[in-house]
């Protein structure tokens, strides 16, 4: 059975409620607080009456108190500072870094601090730190309230990158984040806050490395995650339609990194188009099409093929958005170019 | 005071430290200048090879830390942190393993002389990004306030953080919330290469403390009693919960930016002058007349000392750097990529 909005259902046992990205997070949130005094959630904008740019954190202050969920000046390099030292302090942070462009500030802590803490202490320090950033590309904000950077961080030994695609996989992804003792990077987006499916009740956690089939198929992969899940499974629609059976991988975790479920694709159908919105160049896709080469070379009908946002800046206008963003159009003609003629 | 295990020792109102905080200041003072300079010796006679950012004439900033600070109380510092480390309790032997990077190193060679963690002595870390230490100090003291505990941190770092972000956005923060964290200053003169006074428009560090409605107060940092009296009142409004305090300690950088480092840019006399001004010596001769300390008791300490350092390098220079296959143990805590 499909959910709504075309996407899948979840094998998720227990009951279940029909709720939105935002919800499901915002879920995962409110339940991680109840559960442990130790969570805190700080960055700017999240208390009530605003709730969040997005309102994710819409009514969390108002239950939970405004010293668990706190309000922080424009500050990214002490929004994510201060996480990191509360953590290895003993404290569950959730900082929120509102748009993934402004983690740019926030990079000398995540990077040369977070990431290296327990490694540079010979494991005496533990960073069970979260930051929680979403991009705002597809909206006309322009060049740099756009970008999709998670290949950045996915560079940086010592850091897990997260990035969602349902709100199932977001409540059970942010939950193990929250309460794993490493420090986790979670990349919302804009674009799938309103979208909506089933989302377990109760506690439900999903293990990191775990990559997910969201539509199974014998022709092509479609290796993908977050936001693009939904343009490849709009693609595998219109190319079921052409009698091209597609399999979409959704990778959920970039790191840990599932290659096995990518693999283990690919050497079945033989044929592989990895997508996402982050730039082509130099972006994940690129990882994950050199552990395929490794592994798979000599088996694959065609080479790799990569979709992925052009290597320009993204313009203000939504035409210079479309011309440079990839869509369900072109991730469809990078499938039928690797199917051959 | 109070708290757990932190040395017993405090002040006689008004009076300034009394002797057996004065006494605890000078060992402290002998020991980091006594491993310091160990340190050197060994890397100019080519014994080892590490690269350090020495401490000489900033000792009497780190014994009032290491005096006015409880135990429990936590201490994040810089790159150039020997004197900190010490004063705050990391044990010697496994600090100086650390800093020529073997596996019997407090940080199992990790971390190197840049890097130093000991959470058990309240060090919580040392940074090797100029400024980056205080924001993840003002975190600190944000996870004991918010646990409602009340232990007070330090965040220590040179003159050359106040001109980084990190530092206005920490302090403005930690103002804010009204956290307990002293932000210590130790303003020695030189940001790498380039003098204080080349590099801040205002007169003083301590001038920025109104930019965020605390209290700043600016002490000779070469005199541990000064430093003592400044910061046990920082540490005292801290523990209060009446907020932070910027405490600018003025002190001179007698080594240099690294070892080796030629000091080309150092005015001579200026250097000449801070040389002999050094706050070690200055600090045993004053205990000698206020009769805290007899010259025998003060040779007893230096010799205590010395031979303790010696112990300590003949101990990490017998001990082996870690294996290659460390370097992939404790870069993920739970499974990892």
């Amino acid at each position: 059975m499909a959910g709504t909005d075309g996407m899948p259902d979840q094998p998720i046992t227990g009951s279940v409620t029909k709720r939105s990205m935002r919800e499901a997070l915002n879920l995962a949130l409110a339940e991680a607080l109840a559960a442990d005094p130790s969570v805190i959630l700080i960055g700017e904008d999240l208390a009530d009456p605003g709730g969040g740019i997005s309102q994710v954190t819409k009514g969390l202050s108002t239950r939970f108190g405004t010293d668990r969920v706190r309000d922080t000046p424009i500050s990214e390099a002490a929004i994510v500072g201060a996480a990191m030292g509360a953590a290895v302090a003993g404290m569950r942070p959730v900082a929120e870094v509102m748009i993934m462009d402004f983690i740019s500030i926030a990079l000398d802590q995540l990077v040369n601090h977070a990431a290296k803490a327990r490694f540079m202490s010979g494991g005496l320090l533990n960073v069970p730190l979260t930051v929680r950033t979403a991009v705002f590309g597809g909206i006309g904000s322009g060049a740099t309230h756009s970008q999709t950077l998670e290949a950045w961080l996915a560079h940086v030994p010592g850091l897990k990158v997260v990035v969602p695609s349902t709100p199932a996989d977001a409540k059970g992804l942010l939950t193990t984040c929250i309460f794993d003792d490493d420090p986790c990077v979670f990349v919302e987006n804009v674009a799938l806050y309103g979208t909506s499916g089933p989302v377990p009740d109760g506690p439900f956690r999903l293990p990191l490395g775990q990559a997910d089939c969201k539509r199974p198929g014998t022709d092509v992969t479609i290796v993908t995650y977050g936001r693009t899940v939904r343009d490849a499974l709009a693609a595998a629609e219109v190319l079921a339609g052409e009698q091209v059976d597609v399999e979409v991988v959704d990778l959920r975790t970039l790191v840990p990194f599932d290659s096995v479920a990518v693999l283990e694709s690919v050497a079945r159908t033989r044929r592989v188009v990895i997508a996402h919105h982050a730039t082509r160049f130099a972006g994940f896709g690129a990882e994950v099409a050199a552990q395929i080469n490794e592994e798979l070379f000599g088996e694959l009908e065609a080479p790799v093929h990569r979709v992925g946002a052009a290597f320009a800046p993204i313009g203000s206008a939504p035409s210079l958005e479309a011309a440079v963003m990839p869509s369900p159009a072109t991730i469809a003609a990078a499938v039928r170019s690797v199917m051959g003629p | 005071m109070s708290g757990t295990g932190g040395p017993a020792v405090g002040t006689d109102a008004g009076e300034g430290p009394e002797s057996a905080a004065r006494r605890r200041m000078y060992q402290l003072m002998s020991l980091i200048l006594t491993c310091d300079e160990r340190v050197r010796r060994g890397l100019s006679a080519g014994e080892f090879a590490t690269t350090y950012w020495p401490a000489t004439g900033q000792e009497a900033i780190a014994a009032a830390l290491g005096t006015v600070l409880r135990t429990d109380d936590q201490l994040v510092t810089t790159y150039r942190g020997l004197h900190d480390q010490l004063a705050k309790g990391v044990p010697l032997g496994p600090l100086v393993a650390e800093i020529l990077t073997r596996r019997s190193g407090v940080n199992a060679g990790k971390g190197g002389s840049m890097h130093i963690s000991h959470p058990p002595s309240g060090l919580v870390l040392s940074t090797g990004i100029v400024g980056s230490g205080l924001p993840i100090a003002t975190g600190v003291a944000l996870a004991a306030q918010q646990s409602g505990s009340d232990q007070v941190t330090a965040a220590s770092f040179g003159d050359g953080a106040t001109g980084t972000g990190s530092f206005h956005e920490a302090v403005n923060l930690a103002a804010l919330w009204r956290l307990p964290v002293v932000f210590v200053c130790q303003n020695n003169r030189f940001a790498e290469m380039t003098s204080t006074a080349e590099a801040q428009p205002v007169a003083h560090v301590v001038d920025r403390a109104a930019a965020y409605g605390i209290v700043g107060e600016q002490v000779d940092g070469n005199d541990p009693d000064a430093v003592y009296g400044a910061l046990d009142e920082a540490v005292a409004r801290a523990r209060s919960g009446a907020g932070p305090t910027l405490l600018e300690c003025l002190t001179y950088r007698l080594w240099g930016h690294y070892f080796g480092d030629p000091m080309r840019y150092m005015p001579r006399e200026e250097l000449d002058q801070a040389r002999a001004d050094e706050p070690v010596g200055r600090y045993r001769a004053r205990l000698i007349v206020d009769g805290v300390l007899d010259e025998e008791e003060a040779a007893a300490i230096d010799d205590a000392t010395r031979s303790q350092v010696e112990q300590a390098f003949v101990e990490a220079l017998a001990a082996e750097l870690p294996d290659g296959h460390e370097a992939f143990v404790d870069v993920y805590g739970t499974a990892g990529a």
